[in-house]
């Protein structure tokens, strides 16, 4: 690596472009909203930067707090889901013979490259009262139903009279499973690499010294996948606690999720200064959940250099 | 990459499954088709349905493609796939050109205060986007940013955007791909006599280019790709596609939209199968 001074002229002239654009349009406008958040409104469009924490403030209000915690607690069972679905999945592919492996990785990071949106409405085309899940239930619902007329069990209504669609849409778990079905492969991947790196002597030990499966995973699996996991749960639940689209598109109206609330602010309630604010509550706990990744990871290279 | 010199791979046919074989066993297999099950069923019936012969979007009616006919007689429809992909190539080119510019200058300089900008570079990756896409309304919103401007200088605003949040990606692709450039190579060509710039036109750039494909395909797939930042960042007469399909969504669901999805997936699809075909060429490159 070369000291910059040594090569003025082809620093500045690598440097310059990429830093102008990075500080005019990322840092200033971010800095622009992060001065509207210590501001006031003034009139219907105007903003007065006081200096004042009363946006901060209003944010502990329990309405918003309500809204906090519920997102916190969405992404929380995001995560957690995830992890359950992923794990597995993760575990297969590792052992998986190369090729397998291979297509696998591509399959499960391919719905990545598709469009959000496109996604979130191939959910909703799936899960709406006339969508193919409730289409498959009503489709069980009348063989289970000519079945129990057959076994002569027809006239008690044993399922009901009629097949009742579930609604799956515009509620808390509509959202639950989008944020599962967006974030999934968010989860497997860190899984997928921390296993991979996993010594594999240590299982075959693990097993040569009588110890079953699952005293196995829990005993060497999990302690020697941690830094991965963690790694997993950061990455999953940073992006499913400012998740948009997936709330707005799949849930209710008790489904609203902090990004929801943020989009309010700036689009009809016109409070930039509140926005502003939530913006950055949601940005400073981004940054808490990455800092604790960096220590983590930091921990695992240390942890390797040791062993 | 570790896998090739796998001590523990068995020809699975001729051995019984040992302890290891956890791909062989039942449900792990199971959850692995129940997930791309999940993954996929979603996507699959999305594009079925596009061509299927009915309203409803329920029952199978037969083949038609009469609602790809009628996403392509839908004027306003075409005006935002045009728009996205107008924003979407003005993007790749200044995502490429600013990526592999900080890219070279992470890679080769030590200057101070590194570890701050390779933060600053990273920051647009990392930070939620509906926070990148508030503070870019407020931006253009504060600089009276003109939302009048004809063709193709009324996307300006989410082309600056969308390069803002996509040459950070970039520079991580090409980045990777100067790690494996060989400097002896640039000092033998320097000793040769060869000027700084040279050295970047005829060595290094060459040995960027499959960094600065990966990257052009990951640009162009992250401007076509992003909603949140191109709603906040769209002005009233700007139309993109993935803000048309949202107002379409919100609506009702309809086979139309199926039928303009599914060729943005398949699109999509051929950008990545490049991006891959490319990454077998040269295996260093990571792609996601």
């Amino acid at each position: 690596m070369d000291s910059w001074r040594q090569h003025r002229s082809a620093f500045w002239a690598a440097f310059t472009a990429p830093t102008f654009w990075l500080v005019v349009f990322f840092l200033i406008p971010l800095s622009l909203l992060w001065l509207f958040s210590f501001g006031e409104k003034e009139g219907i469009t105007g903003i007065n930067i006081t200096w004042t924490l009363k946006q901060y403030a209003r944010a502990l209000d329990p309405l918003y707090l309500g809204i906090f915690a519920k997102s916190l607690w969405m992404a929380f069972l995001t995560t957690l889901i995830c992890l359950i679905i992923a794990f597995p999945v993760a575990i297969a592919i590792v052992f998986a013979p190369p090729k397998a492996r291979l297509w696998l990785l591509l399959l499960i990071i391919l719905p990545f490259w598709t469009n959000l949106l496109i996604r979130t409405y191939a959910l909703i085309a799936v899960l709406r009262t006339r969508g193919q899940v409730n289409f498959g239930l009503e489709w069980m619902w009348e063989h289970a139903n000519s079945f129990l007329t057959l076994v002569g069990l027809g006239s008690y209504n044993l399922l009901g009279a009629d097949f009742e669609p579930l609604g799956m849409l515009y509620n808390n778990s509509a959202v639950l499973i989008g944020l599962v079905y967006v974030h999934l492969p968010f989860m497997v991947l860190p899984l997928y690499a921390a296993l991979d790196r996993l010594d594999r002597s240590y299982m075959e030990a693990s097993f040569d010294l009588g110890a079953g499966h699952i005293r196995t995973f829990r005993s060497i699996i999990i302690p020697l996948a941690l830094p991965g996991i963690a790694s997993g749960i950061v990455i999953t639940f940073i992006p499913a606690m400012g998740s948009y689209l997936t709330p707005d598109l799949l849930g209710g109206t008790d489904s609203q999720m902090i990004a929801n609330v943020i989009e309010r602010q700036f689009k009809s309630a016109n409070d930039w200064p509140f926005g502003a604010a939530l913006s950055f509550i949601l940005m400073y706990v981004t940054f808490f959940g990455l800092a604790l990744r960096a220590v983590l990871s930091k921990r695992e290279k240390m942890g390797g250099k040791a062993a | 990459m570790s896998w090739i010199k796998n001590p523990f791979k068995r020809d699975t046919r001729k051995n019984p499954a040992g302890p290891l074989d956890y791909y062989r066993k039942l449900w792990l297999r199971l959850a692995v088709i129940g997930t791309l099950f999940f993954l996929y069923a979603p996507i699959v019936n999305l594009i079925a349905f596009s061509f299927n012969d009915s309203r409803r979007n329920i029952v199978w009616r037969g083949f038609t493609l009469k609602y790809y006919e009628k996403a392509w007689a839908n004027d306003s429809l075409m005006v935002a796939f045009g728009n996205s992909l107008t924003i979407a190539l003005i993007t790749t080119v200044f995502a490429v050109i600013l990526g592999a510019l900080s890219a070279y200058v992470m890679w080769r300089f030590k200057f101070p205060f590194r570890a701050v900008y390779e933060g600053g570079m990273a920051l647009p990756i990392v930070i939620p986007e509906i926070c990148m896409g508030v503070a870019m309304m407020v931006f253009f919103a504060r600089v009276g940013w003109p939302t009048d401007l004809p063709y193709p200088l009324n996307l300006s605003a989410i082309t600056i955007a969308h390069i803002a949040f996509s040459f950070p990606f970039a520079a991580i692709v090409i980045r990777a791909r100067l790690e494996t450039f060989n400097t002896e190579l640039s000092e033998s060509a320097q000793d040769l006599g060869a000027s700084e710039l040279q050295v970047f036109r005829n060595i290094i750039i060459p040995h960027m280019k499959p960094g600065l494909i990966a990257g052009a395909l990951l640009s162009f797939t992250l401007s076509l790709d992003d909603f949140v930042i191109t709603f906040f960042t769209s002005g009233p007469n700007t139309l993109t596609f993935p803000v048309k399909i949202y107002s379409m969504v919100r609506f009702s669901v309809t086979p139309e939209v199926n039928a303009a999805s599914t060729v943005l997936i398949g699109l999509t699809l051929i950008l990545t199968a490049l991006a891959l075909k490319l990454q077998n060429r040269d295996k260093e490159l990571p792609i996601v």
